[in-house]
């Protein structure tokens, strides 16, 4: 079984984030491997060992996004691919999903393409659903529990309600959500194979994309702070205490 | 602020990011816990095991990572600054592997040493005898000559993990009293008539296990003899020059987080209007423990430095293991000075911290021991 990854390199979301022209400042803070990442990298690796074959790591960044590969690889993936051009500098979803669907056809055939439900510092959330069109495969979102026999996968499939069953022929891209598993940690042997492992890196004139294809079709208006959380609500009981939670907790659709 | 990583390379750098992920998500919090229950953290080990950094300084063809002793002691460093009791579990392990690797046969670096490094099995260290701590080579535990094998009797104290351990090497007396008549075993758990009769209930480590052993009739086979008769002091004093630097590795991890928690309570901590660490004698007592820190840190490197370039380092071994402890004990102690009633009662860790100091200026040769060891390598005497 073929199994490509999406993995990104992003500021460490544990240090307070700063803004730069609109954007997250990304040069000169600390990277690490998007957290959301390691549950597909794991959920890539779990099959690996099921089925057989090869996990290979998909991502788009600048060189210091080597750093999240090299993570994934000590993870136990086989090997990695770096898109990285300065003319990718502020890509929107739409851009990074074709740069990584030409990546990934690069890469060779795949039977499935595995990405976090989205990113934990861009959060939109679309760029997986592109990138499946884009590669012209049936796409399984949300995905909390996998099987795959026979060249299908059977997915639960997390909604609001409860979860769906959904079953897709391959090749296929699915989407993992955060606790699909418990991503291992890289061990010290691992690490040492890792800097072993082939890692390409490829700029987007090696993908044949025109810069008209990478030129974001989005731009960011402006950026402001999230209102700051207001303090809670103080119910000083005074015989009615219960029934105002009661009411309260009804009014949060809680019960 | 932990320990600068600037000067390490790639590697060094990858496995010290590593083990920092460990600690931060594993090791940290949940030290407290097995610390309380008195409780050997046995997932913790099997962790360790699985990160790969159960036989860092060992050769990779026997399952080791083939690094330098260097930087096996940073493992160490991060792990105490974490958890001590988890670091004297594997600075002890290693310790029973190093004199496996020295000392025994080929058979013998298959069939243990390979287990030791890749986690499968863990390793004790045995000599201290009711009647012979710092006089060791005085002890009376006897191994007889017995069906082609020996057949141990006697009884040890103060052994780590004694009876976690899964192979235990253990210092007997084949021969005359003395230094030459001690013969160095490996005895596997369960080996009958081999038992950890006593836990001790201990001032700190908690959860470091240290057992009263007794051995009763117990069947060592020739092949499990390390070494010659009459080399288990020798085995024994190489494997303390090269424990003494994890110890003294150990007393940098908790000194250094003794001094971390401490800067964090008292540039928080609000007295007279500002923090108390805007007085200057409290940042006199701050720059003190820092200083110390960074010299015991410098001191035991060196030492470990001239190890791996294959010099003799039993005095500076002594030297570091004998400061770094020392600074340890001085470290925690202001740590809690300057945590004033909070760092007497065990919501804050330093309490914790100090009495887990005392243990490092006992254990593996008493720092007067080390100071015995020190004069005569200068003097000559």
């Amino acid at each position: 079984m073929n199994i490509v990854v999406c993995v990104k390199h992003i500021p460490d979301p544990n240090i307070p984030g700063e803004l730069e022209g609109g954007r997250l400042k990304r040069s000169g803070v600390q990277g690490v491997l998007d957290p959301g990442d390691e549950f597909g990298v794991e959920t890539g690796l779990q099959l690996k060992e099921a089925h057989g074959g090869e996990v290979t790591l998909v991502s788009m960044g600048p060189p210091t996004a080597m750093e999240a590969i090299r993570r994934g690889l000590s993870m136990g993936a086989d090997k990695g691919l770096l898109v990285s051009d300065d003319a990718l500098q502020g890509a929107c979803a739409l851009v990074t999903a074709r740069v990584l669907a030409a990546a990934i056809k690069k890469s060779g055939p795949f039977d499935l393409v595995i990405a976090g439900v989205e990113s934990t510092d861009g959060y939109t959330g679309t760029m997986p659903s592109t990138l499946a069109e884009l590669l012209d495969v049936p796409q399984v979102t949300f995905v909390k529990r996998l099987d795959s026999a026979d060249g299908t996968i059977r997915a639960d499939r997390q909604t609001a309600e409860g979860y769906q069953v959904v079953e897709s022929p391959l090749p296929a891209l699915i989407t993992v959500t955060a606790g699909v598993n418990s991503p291992r940690y890289a061990s010290f042997k691992g690490i040492m194979a890792a800097k072993k492992k082939p890692v390409d890196n490829l700029s987007i004139g090696d993908l044949g994309l025109s810069s008209e294809e990478v030129t974001s079709m989005q731009q960011i208006a402006s950026v402001g702070s999230a209102e700051a959380r207001k303090a809670g609500e103080v119910i000083e009981d005074d015989g009615t205490g219960a029934q105002r939670v009661a009411e309260f907790l009804k009014e949060a659709k809680v019960i | 602020m932990p320990a600068d990583l600037r000067l390490l390379d790639d590697d060094e750098r990858s496995l010290v990011g590593l083990v920092r992920e460990f600690c931060d998500r594993e090791a940290r919090p949940q030290s407290h816990d097995f610390e309380s229950k008195e409780q050997d953290p046995a997932p913790l080990y099997r962790q360790l095991a699985e990160l790969g950094i159960t036989g860092i300084p060992f050769p990779e063809e026997h399952g080791g990572a083939g690094q330098s002793y260097s930087t096996y002691l940073l493992v160490i460093e991060e792990l105490a600054h974490a958890y001590l009791s988890l670091a004297i579990g594997l600075s002890v392990h290693t310790l029973c592997a190093f004199a496996v690797n020295q000392f025994g046969t080929d058979a013998q670096k298959k069939e243990v040493l390979a287990r030791l490094t890749t986690g499968e099995w863990f390793g004790a260290y045995s000599l201290s005898e009711p009647g012979s701590g710092s006089d060791a080579a005085a002890l009376s535990t006897k191994a007889a000559r017995s069906n082609g094998g020996y057949s141990l009797n006697g009884g040890k104290v103060f052994c780590t993990r004694g009876a976690e351990a899964d192979v235990v090497l253990m210092m007997a007396r084949t021969g005359p009293e003395g230094a030459r008549g001690i013969t160095a075993f490996l005895l596997e758990k369960a080996t009958p008539g081999f038992n950890g009769a006593k836990k001790e209930d201990k001032m700190g480590w908690r959860s470091s296990p240290t057992w009263s052993l007794t051995l009763d009739d117990v069947e060592v086979p020739d092949s499990r003899r390390l070494g010659d008769e009459g080399i288990g002091f020798k085995i024994a004093l190489a494997s303390l020059d090269s424990g003494r630097l994890g110890i003294a590795a150990c007393g940098i991890g908790l000194a250094q987080a003794a001094l971390d928690a401490t800067l964090a309570f008292t540039t928080d901590r609000e007295q007279f209007g500002r923090p108390v660490a805007a007085n200057e004698g409290v940042q006199f007592m701050l720059a003190d423990m820092a200083t110390g820190i960074e010299a015991g840190r410098r001191l035991y490197r060196h030492a470990a430095r001239l190890r791996d370039a294959g010099e003799d380092y039993s005095l500076q071994a002594a030297q570091a293991k004998l400061f770094c402890t020392d600074v340890a004990m001085k470290v925690t102690t202001d740590a809690v000075q300057l945590h004033g009633g909070y760092g007497y009662i065990t919501e804050y860790p330093v309490e914790r911290f100090m009495r887990e100091a005392k243990g490092l200026q006992i254990v593996e040769g008493t720092n007067q021991i080390q100071r015995y060891v020190i004069g005569r390598r200068l003097t000559g005497a």
